[in-house]
């Protein structure tokens, strides 16, 4: 029976670790799709989003929550910033260019992380949170409110994609590049859009983990792995497949704990990604890999 | 025979004089002039020049391997030439990209059709930027009352291509599903959603079924004749050449060898000869 209750504990926490890795593979899937380049600095755009957050609730003293819409305008206009500075100009070139550079990019901005805020270690609210109790298992509140938040976001973004023209462009620019640009589909607008995009999901994510654990300027490259693991596991280009692929992640690490090292987890995450590439690498949902 | 499915629209009274009108010296819509491209030591397209006129829907026939696709492609702007210049109207295009050229009405299919293959029917009409080539109309993105507007006007547009085509039936369905010929007749769809002026067609009549050939070469004459829109088109069918076609200019070897309408295209013995050697003798003998 300590099993079963285990296991139920362990997938709560999974669920949790799946919808913050959601978030982050959704935007990683995204930016493939349209720009196909794998995008590095991603975690620490989750990590710029997280400060920004607990910059604007020091400033203002709003409610906890609020992080969550400061952090995304942050992260949106340093995704957006990003572009235009460094990858515009690459954009014509090989995506391996695209790739290096935005790996320079994520150290770039871990060390503004570290230039602006220091290397301490914070966290958005003081003091442990009770949990609540169901019969043995505990569910601390603050996973809740992750879970929903993370649900919220994804089910906007689903109506952004699939209800509105510009979501439309989006889907098609990922769908067939060479149709989309002779059909007139406005491509320097989509891909503003999907930094946006890319930059608020991003923030989505590294506010999230930080109400779940603390911030560190490490806390989204620490991550990064599990979250390009979960995008290629749902076929990378295709953001519902990171749905899955970021549940499934979050599971697997969290459920490994029952038997390995805590300290493990990105491991299986890397087993996880390895073992698709080699089996199946178009992913569950096949992407454009 | 297949003759006999699109004639039964009525053809308005003007249509003749403008078809005749087009040897005639009307305004010239697309001025090619000297084009020429290699590939390694293969001459694909050598000074090549004719025009297409204004109204005109002006076939471009030729062997394998003629060099017609290569040239459509310089025109489309995804293939730059070796030599020579291209006009739309009185502007020089060499060189444009496509959705350059897109953006001023000149517009292209593919000769294997392309779509959107993960989004419906109806989303791939919505996608193309609607109305006046030229204006952008994506900008409106974050007025929403503006954009509610845009999207009601842009979905009355697709209605109006899906019964035009009538396709409506599909109109849900994931484009990636639809058949060949049903995948030709909304990449015409998709130069419908746009004010084109000129379209150009990679073998519209390629791998489709008789019944919707009947249909998409309909479509192709309903577009001339009540919208004003030129074709320039490929095509191997020389019944649907005949049918549609005038002028017709053919190409053998990278060059242009004969230009005229059909029925004097039939007579011309070097046109017969570049088929006989390309060993398609028998597509030139269908009847017309």
């Amino acid at each position: 029976m300590d099993l079963l209750i285990d296991l139920i504990q362990l997938s709560i926490y999974g669920i949790v670790l799946g919808s913050i890795l959601t978030l982050g593979a959704i935007g990683v899937s995204m930016i493939f799709g349209i720009l196909r380049f794998a995008h590095f600095a991603h975690g620490d755009l989750m990590t710029i989003g997280a400060y920004v957050g607990l910059s604007f609730l020091v400033f203002t003293g709003a409610p906890v929550w609020w992080a969550l819409p400061a952090g995304m305008v942050g992260a949106a206009l340093t995704a957006l910033l990003v572009d235009q500075a460094v990858y515009k100009h690459i954009r014509r070139t090989q995506p391996v260019i695209l790739l290096i550079s935005s790996f320079g990019m994520a150290l770039v901005l871990r060390s503004v992380v570290q230039l602006v805020w220091g290397p301490n270690v914070y966290s958005y609210t003081g003091g442990i949170q009770r949990p609540w109790w169901f019969g043995d298992i505990a569910i601390v509140p603050n996973h809740v409110w992750i879970l929903l938040a993370a649900v919220l976001i994804v089910a906007a973004l689903h109506l952004f994609l699939t209800r509105t023209r510009m979501g439309k462009a989006m889907r098609a620019m990922s769908d067939n590049m060479d149709l989309a640009l002779v059909t007139g589909i406005p491509a320097e607008r989509v891909i503003l859009i999907t930094w946006i995009l890319g930059g608020m999901l991003a923030a989505g994510a590294g506010v999230l983990l930080g109400m779940d654990s603390r911030l560190t300027p490490t806390m989204g490259w620490n991550i990064l792995l599990p979250v390009f693991a979960a995008a290629i596991l749902g076929g990378i280009g295709r953001p519902y497949g990171a749905i899955a692929g970021g549940m499934i992640i979050g599971l697997a690490m969290e459920i490994s704990t029952l038997y390995l090292e805590p300290s493990y987890k990105p491991a299986v995450a890397f087993v996880i990604m390895v073992a698709v590439l080699i089996v199946r690498p178009q992913g569950i949902f096949k992407g454009t890999l | 025979m297949l003759a006999g499915v699109g004639w039964h629209l009525a053809v308005p009274a003007h249509w003749d004089s403008r078809r005749k009108g087009v040897t005639g010296g009307d305004r010239i819509l697309i001025r090619i002039e000297h084009v020429s491209k290699a590939f390694g030591g293969i001459q694909a397209v050598d000074d090549v020049s004719f025009t297409v006129a204004e109204g005109s829907i002006t076939g471009l026939i030729g062997p394998n391997g003629a060099g017609k696709s290569t040239l459509f492609n310089i025109v489309a702007g995804l293939i730059r030439p070796d030599r020579g210049r291209i006009f739309l109207e009185d502007e020089n295009i060499t060189g444009q990209r496509p959705h350059q050229l897109f953006h001023k009405g000149l517009v292209r299919t593919f000769q294997v059709p392309h779509e959107f293959s993960r989004m419906t029917v109806r989303e791939n009409l919505m996608v193309v930027p609607a109305g006046q080539a030229g204006e952008n109309l994506f900008k409106t993105w974050f007025r929403w009352k503006r954009v509610r507007e845009e999207d009601r006007r842009v979905l009355e547009r697709v209605d109006e291509v899906l019964d035009f085509l009538e396709i409506g039936h599909v109109a849900d369905e994931l484009a990636g599903n639809l058949s060949g010929g049903q995948k030709k007749l909304l990449d015409l769809g998709r130069t419908m959603m746009t004010d084109a002026r000129s379209v150009l067609l990679d073998e519209p009549g390629a791998g489709v079924n008789r019944t919707l050939l009947g249909k998409l070469s309909e479509a192709i004459q309903r577009l001339n004749t009540e919208r004003g829109y030129t074709f320039c088109l490929i095509e191997h069918d020389m019944d649907l050449i005949s049918r549609l076609c005038d002028p017709v200019h053919v190409m053998a070897n990278g060059a242009l060898i004969a230009s005229g309408p059909m029925s004097a295209i039939r007579q011309d013995e070097r046109v017969r000869e570049a088929y006989l050697g390309g060993g398609a003798s028998g597509r030139m003998g269908a009847p017309g």
